[in-house]
Parts: C-alpha cells; sequence; structure tokens
C-alpha cells in the first residue's frame, strides 16, 4: 500500500523519463545526482592509483614498477583526487541539492549555468583522463617548473588543459552559490537564520571565485612556457620559476579549505541534529567559516619555507598560519559544547561526524608543526606531511562527505540505507584510516622522503602497516558503495523527516517535489529550533 | 504564496519570484564574473610587475619601441566603442529596438577596428623580431632574456585582452540577433545590461594595460 502511495506521488525523480531528461536537465537536485556519479567514479579511479602505489611499497626495493612510473601513479592519484573528486565533492553534490532547499528556493539562481558546470567538469576530466591513458603526467600534482614547463616528456599540457576546465566548473559553481545565497532566500529565511551548511558554502564559493583565477592563468603561463617557451619561469631568460610556487599556492592552500568548509558544514548539521541541540555559539561557527576562507589567502608561503623565499616573509607566513587554528579550534570547541547535555544518539552519520572531528583535530594540530618553520624544514617533503594532509582531506573530507551522503541519502532518494552495515562501514573506514596514515607521521618523522619507491630497509614495518590499514580502509570504502546502490531498490522507504531534524529541506516529501515544495515555506525561527520540529512530529503523529 | 505561480518568460525565469529578483540575481551574477576576471589578469599583472621592478631599464627601453601613437589612437576607438555600448543599454532601457542594433553593429565595429589595429602592431613585431622564441631579437641591449620576457608579458597580456574582445565580439553579435527576434523590451533588457558590464570592463583592463605596457619611464627619454 505504501510503496503504490509513494509511486503515484510526482517528485523530482518520475517527473520526466529518459537520458535526456537527465543530460538536459536544469533541476538542481539532478545536477547533483550527475555530479555524484561522477566524482564517485574519479574516486575509485584515484583510489586505484593509490592500490599501486601501497602495493609498491609493501617491499624497500621497486620491484612492482620503475621509477618513472610511480611518479605517474603519484601525480596522476593527487591530479585526480583533488581536482576531479576533493573539490566539486561535497558543494557539487550535497551543495547544489540542498543549498537552495535549505534556504527555501526553488532552484539555483542560474540553472542552466549549473548544468554547463558539470559539462564543464565532464569535459575538463575527459581531458585529464586522456591523458593518463595516453601515458600518464609525472610532474606530482604541484606541475613545479621548470621541470614541468621544461624538462618532463609526459602529458602535461592535456592534464593541465584538463585542471584549466574544471577550474571553470568550479567558478562557475561557486558564483552561482553566491549569487543564490543572497537573492534567492525564501521570506523570513534572514542570514542568521541559515543552517551553518549554507554559511561554510557562502565561505567556500568565496574562495573558489576568487583563488581558482589564479590557479586558471598559472596553468595558462605553465602552457604558454611549454609550448612557446616565453620565459616567466624559465631562470635562462630572467624568469623566477619560483614565482610559479608562489602563484600556484596562492590558490592551492585556500583549497584545501575548499575541500574541509563544506565538510565543517555538514558536520554542523549532523551533530546538532543527533544531539538535538541547537549548535552551541552559532555566530562564532558560521564567522569561523568565513575567517578561515579570508585567512586562506594570506598563508601560501607556509609551502614554500625551503624555498628561494626571504626568510622574514617566511616568519610572516608562519605567524599568519598559527591564526587558522582559532577559527578552526571554535569550530571543534563549539561542536563538543554542543554535545554537551544533549541527547545523543549514534546513528551513522554521527559516527562519520564523531570520526570528522576526531581526524580532524590530529590533521590540524600537526599543520601547526608545520607552520613552525624549524620543524618544518625538517619535514618538509616527508611522509609528515604526506599524513598531515591526508588527516584534513580523507579524515576531514571525506568523512564529512560520508557523513553527508548517509544523513541526507533518504532525502535525495527516498530510501533508508541499511543502518547495521552503515555503522559498520563508518567504524571500518575509521580504524583502516588511522591504520594507513598513523604510521606515516612517524616514517616522516623518521626521515621517509615522500615520491619516493625505494627506501631503506628499517621502514618497510611502518609501510606494511600502512598498506594493511589502505587494505582496511579500501574495503569501507567499497562497502558502502554496495549498500547504498542496493538500497536504491531495497531500502526502507523513507519518511519526510526521519531524523527530526530542523532544515527546511526536512519540511517538504522524500524525495522532494520538482521545485522542491509545494508552498514557498515562509521562515519563523531561528536554525536548529527544535520546540517547533517536536510540535510537527507530534501533530503528525 | 503558490510554488508555480507563474509560466516562464524570459524575464522571469521559474526559479524566480519576481521581475526585479531576476534582473538583481543577474547583474550580480556578472559583477561576481568580473571579479573573477580581475583574479584572473591579475596573475599576469603580478608578474608584470616583479618582472619589471627587477629589470626597469630593458622594460624602458623595450616599451618605447611600442608605437604609442597607434596605441593611444587604438585607447580612443575602445572608449568611443564604451560609449556606444551606453547608448545600446540606453536605448533599451527606453525599449527602442533600431537603436539598440545600430549601436551594437557600432560597439561591434568598433571592436573589430580595435583588433584590427592590434593585429597590424603584433605583426610589426614579427617583421622586427620581436617574438619571443629562437629568433628573437632586440638591437642594442645586452641581456636578450630580459627583453624576451618584456615581450613575452605584452603578447600574454594583449592576446588575453584580445580573446575577451572577441568573446565580446560573439556576445554582442548574439544581442544583435536577439533583439532583431524582438527579444528585449524596456521592461525585459537584462542580457543587454550585463552584457555591457563585460565590455565596460574589457575596456578597463585596456586602459591599465596601454599605460603599462607603452608608457614606461617615457619621459627620461
Amino acid at each position: 500500500m505504501i510503496t503504490a502511495a509513494v509511486q503515484e506521488r510526482e517528485h523530482y525523480l518520475n517527473a520526466s523519463y529518459g537520458i535526456k531528461s537527465w543530460l538536459l536537465t536544469k533541476d538542481h537536485k539532478r545536477i547533483g545526482l550527475l555530479y555524484l556519479a561522477t566524482i564517485t567514479l574519479f574516486f575509485f579511479l584515484g583510489g586505484a592509483f593509490a592500490t599501486l602505489i601501497r602495493i609498491e611499497l609493501l617491499t624497500p626495493q621497486g620491484d612492482l614498477v620503475s621509477s618513472e612510473t610511480y611518479n605517474k601513479l603519484f601525480t596522476m592519484h593527487g591530479v585526480t583526487m583533488i581536482f576531479f573528486f576533493l573539490i566539486p565533492s561535497i558543494p557539487a553534490t550535497l551543495g547544489n541539492f540542498f543549498l537552495p532547499m535549505m534556504i527555501g528556493a526553488r532552484d539555483l539562481a542560474f540553472p542552466r549555468l549549473n548544468l554547463l558546470s558539470w559539462y564543464l567538469l565532464v569535459v575538463g576530466g575527459l581531458f585529464s583522463l586522456f591523458a593518463m591513458l595516453a601515458g600518464g603526467v609525472d610532474t606530482g600534482w604541484t606541475f613545479y617548473t621548470p621541470y614541468s614547463t621544461s624538462y618532463s616528456n609526459t602529458w602535461v599540457i592535456a592534464t593541465a588543459v584538463g585542471i584549466f576546465i574544471a577550474g571553470f566548473s568550479s567558478i562557475l559553481t561557486g558564483l552561482n552559490f553566491i549569487v543564490t545565497i543572497h537573492r534567492m532566500r525564501a521570506p523570513g529565511m534572514t542570514w542568521f537564520r541559515m543552517p551553518l551548511f549554507v554559511w561554510a558554502h557562502y565561505a567556500t564559493s568565496l574562495i573558489q571565485v576568487l583563488g581558482t583565477p589564479v590557479l586558471a592563468v598559472t596553468l595558462l603561463l605553465v602552457l604558454c612556457e611549454r609550448l612557446f617557451h616565453i620565459g616567466i619561469f624559465d631562470p635562462a631568460l630572467g624568469g623566477d620559476p619560483v614565482l610559479f610556487q608562489h602563484l600556484f599556492w596562492f590558490y592551492s592552500h585556500p583549497a584545501v579549505y575548499i575541500m574541509i568548509l563544506p565538510a565543517m558544514g555538514v558536520v554542523s548539521e549532523i551533530i546538532s541534529t543527533f544531539s538535538r541541540k541547537p549548535i552551541f555559539g552559532y555566530g562564532f561557527v558560521a564567522f569561523s567559516s568565513v575567517s578561515i576562507a579570508v585567512l586562506g589567502f594570506l598563508v601560501w608561503g607556509h609551502h614554500m619555507f625551503v624555498s628561494t623565499q626571504s626568510v622574514y616573509a617566511g616568519m610572516v607566513f608562519s605567524f599568519l598560519s598559527y591564526f587558522v587554528a582559532i577559527p578552526s579550534a571554535i569550530k571543534v570547541f563549539n561542536w563538543t559544547a554542543t554535545l554537551y547535555k544533549g541527547s545523543i544518539s549514534f546513528a551513522t552519520p554521527m559516527l562519520y561526524a564523531f570520526g570528522f572531528i576526531g581526524l580532524f583535530t590530529m590533521g590540524g594540530l600537526t599543520g601547526l608543526f608545520l607552520a613552525c618553520l624549524g620543524i618544518d624544514v625538517h619535514v618538509t617533503d616527508t611522509y609528515f606531511v604526506v599524513a598531515h594532509f591526508h588527516y584534513i582531506m580523507v579524515g576531514g573530507a571525506i568523512m564529512g562527505f560520508l557523513g553527508g551522503l548517509h544523513f541526507w541519502w533518504p532525502k535525495m532518494t527516498g530510501r533508508m540505507y541499511p543502518e547495521g552495515w552503515a555503522k559498520l562501514s563508518a567504524l571500518t573506514i575509521f580504524l583502516g584510516f588511522n591504520l594507513t596514515f598513523f604510521p606515516q607521521f612517524i616514517l616522516g618523522y623518521l626521515g621517509m622522503p615522500r615520491r619516493y619507491h625505494v627506501y631503506p630497509e628499517e621502514f618497510q614495518v611502518l609501510h606494511v602497516l600502512s598498506t594493511a590499514g589502505a587494505s582496511v580502509l579500501a574495503v569501507g570504502y567499497m562497502i558502502p558503495m554496495i549498500y547504498l546502490i542496493w538500497s536504491l531498490r531495497y531500502g526502507q522507504i523513507a519518511v519526510a523527516n526521519p531524523w527530526g531534524a530542523t532544515g527546511l529541506e526536512w519540511k517538504t516529501a522524500s524525495p522532494p517535489p520538482l521545485h522542491n515544495f509545494d508552498e514557498t515555506p515562509i521562515v519563523t525561527h531561528e536554525a536548529y529550533d527544535y520546540t517547533t520540529v517536536m510540535e510537527e512530529v507530534i501533530e503528525v503523529g | 504564496m503558490a510554488n508555480q505561480a507563474h509560466e516562464e518568460t524570459l524575464a522571469l525565469r521559474e526559479q524566480f519570484d519576481t521581475e526585479a529578483q531576476q534582473k538583481d540575481a543577474s547583474t550580480l551574477g556578472m559583477w561576481i564574473f568580473l571579479v573573477t576576471e580581475i583574479m584572473f589578469f591579475g596573475g599576469m599583472f603580478l608578474a608584470y610587475t616583479i618582472y619589471r621592478s627587477t629589470y626597469p631599464e630593458i622594460f624602458a627601453v623595450c616599451s618605447s619601441s611600442l608605437n604609442v601613437y597607434i596605441g593611444a589612437a587604438n585607447t580612443v576607438v575602445l572608449l568611443c566603442s564604451s560609449f556606444t555600448m551606453v547608448l545600446a543599454v540606453r536605448s533599451a532601457q527606453l525599449g527602442r529596438q533600431r537603436a539598440i542594433v545600430f549601436n551594437l553593429i557600432l560597439t561591434l565595429a568598433l571592436g573589430f577596428v580595435f583588433l584590427g589595429v592590434k593585429a597590424y602592431e603584433w605583426n610589426e613585431k614579427f617583421v622586427e623580431h620581436h617574438i619571443p622564441g629562437p629568433g628573437f631579437h632586440f638591437e642594442g641591449i645586452a641581456q636578450q632574456g630580459p627583453a624576451q620576457l618584456f615581450f613575452s608579458l605584452y603578447f600574454a597580456m594583449t592576446g588575453l585582452h584580445a580573446l575577451h574582445m572577441l568573446i565580446g565580439g560573439g556576445i554582442l553579435t548574439w544581442l544583435i540577433i536577439r533583439t532583431k527576434q524582438g527579444a528585449f523590451t524596456a521592461e525585459y533588457m537584462t542580457p543587454v545590461d550585463v552584457a555591457g558590464l563585460y565590455w565596460h570592463f574589457v575596456d578597463i583592463i585596456w586602459i591599465f594595460l596601454f599605460p603599462l605596457l607603452y608608457l614606461i619611464d617615457r619621459h627620461l627619454k
């Protein structure tokens, strides 16, 4: 009976059928799903490269791949994961789907631009994919000059063009979000009634809009240098290769916050929902997102402490880098304070949120080691750095992504995921992740450099531990892949608000109707007001 | 307020509630896009600033080899095109379709005059061997490398600017066709308005490029 009723109701998934209705859709919800499929493919592609890297590192000798191939593997792992998975991950999927719903809008401000953004990501992805299939690229994801411009004999141009195009996808998504948040809010949805997820995306969009064009022009100059030898980064003509590093990190450091800020937004939603309390210090958490975005533009030089950068610049960058700890700590402490005396339930999204807090804290604190000039010189380009940024990007961003995916899965698909399997996979991922990357902190501190596939024998135990952890992690990522697809058909039917959450997205049916709401909502309360939700739940019964 | 209260029109897409909201959103979107453009050009302006301060004399000498009169004349052409663009926007506000088309064609023509003059200047550089690359040679300078850097930046910056002019030309052509089809009225002329913003922005970039590339330390000569 229930199934029959659900099939009759028109929603965004059954409003129209056929491949054209997806490829030409202007619906932000469908575009979100298109992104989800695309980035999942890139995630498993990047994961395959990581698997080969970890298998090679099982032994101290280079017995699986040659040095050249190894260089290509870590480059393509980085390029795929950063530009084609992490950057679009939460904003383009969950953000695309839920940002308009959370502010009570029918769609983003520019739906056609939104579809174009997806196509740009796909075209950019195809360029990079072509480069990988044709023979790969070996510069590292950082494309440092003059190696990338004058010496590398691999597919630098095709990869750079791919990233350039995908960058415009990111720029246009950010632009769309900013205009939407400014101009599309429902009546009564004031700035300080917006969910923190929306604030986090506003901050992220600022970085996308201000940072990505700089990466674009940098890649353009690399292309000109490689094609026409114009000399901008070539010391032989009086150019400066370090200028490339400045321009590159001016984008690529804030890019880390493109990856982590949306995850922080997700965690705020989850922590509030599953402790049934408004986020402690809402205003502080909202502004900490914006201040992370602003500070993020002032710290790029901490990637260049051992370059020719002046030591005084290094001191200033070091000092400013410490400042990022303040808004980050504000978030962690406020989430913890939200839990205090909360009515906590340990559903899967909450497990991911807890995982995020723990791993992000470790990643953040080791970031302080790296912001410190003296220690950084010791551990530059070692596995300590590798471990640090994986704690932020994998432990932080991917935990946030998976937490959000589980949290909103019922809304997106109208089906519940299997809770037991989901908890098991969350636990597997947490354990597998720590086993993979914690040993790398020790490796790096002992002096194991990154980007080498041959290493002294005394490092083997730690490398074996790390590879064992990676296998566990891989299993952890496969389980949700399987049960989420399974749940599309066999999952329990989801009600409109299965978690008793407060956001506007929960006030409409699951899955949502084509235009999100049957009537434009009028907002009368602050975000995370659980008294009204309880009343509604009691009314509905 | 019902959710699907209105049929979709050009002036009121289905995601908006009012026409004013749509116009506001489009204008804000274009302004943000122009901010991204400033950051995009910014990378090249930064490179220019660094190398000019590293090699001030060489940059001054190379700069004085550019033809300042042609550059100045071209600046006037571009400023006139901005004026006709403003006239097109004003005609659109008043709903005078033929005046829109007339002014847009004038703008387009002036844009092509600018690009034509630019092409002539680039060709001169070919003749003078001032194209960065193996054949580069600049008379009377010991350090050929930094001289080449100046011309690399010259071509990169004016080239990127010309590319934006070409894109602008495409937009103007589209606007002319749409105006002839009667798409724009006094009530709905947002595309003309935001295209105007873009065109002026490309102009302003040139206003910065002209003195930076053509007028360096000319008073010292």
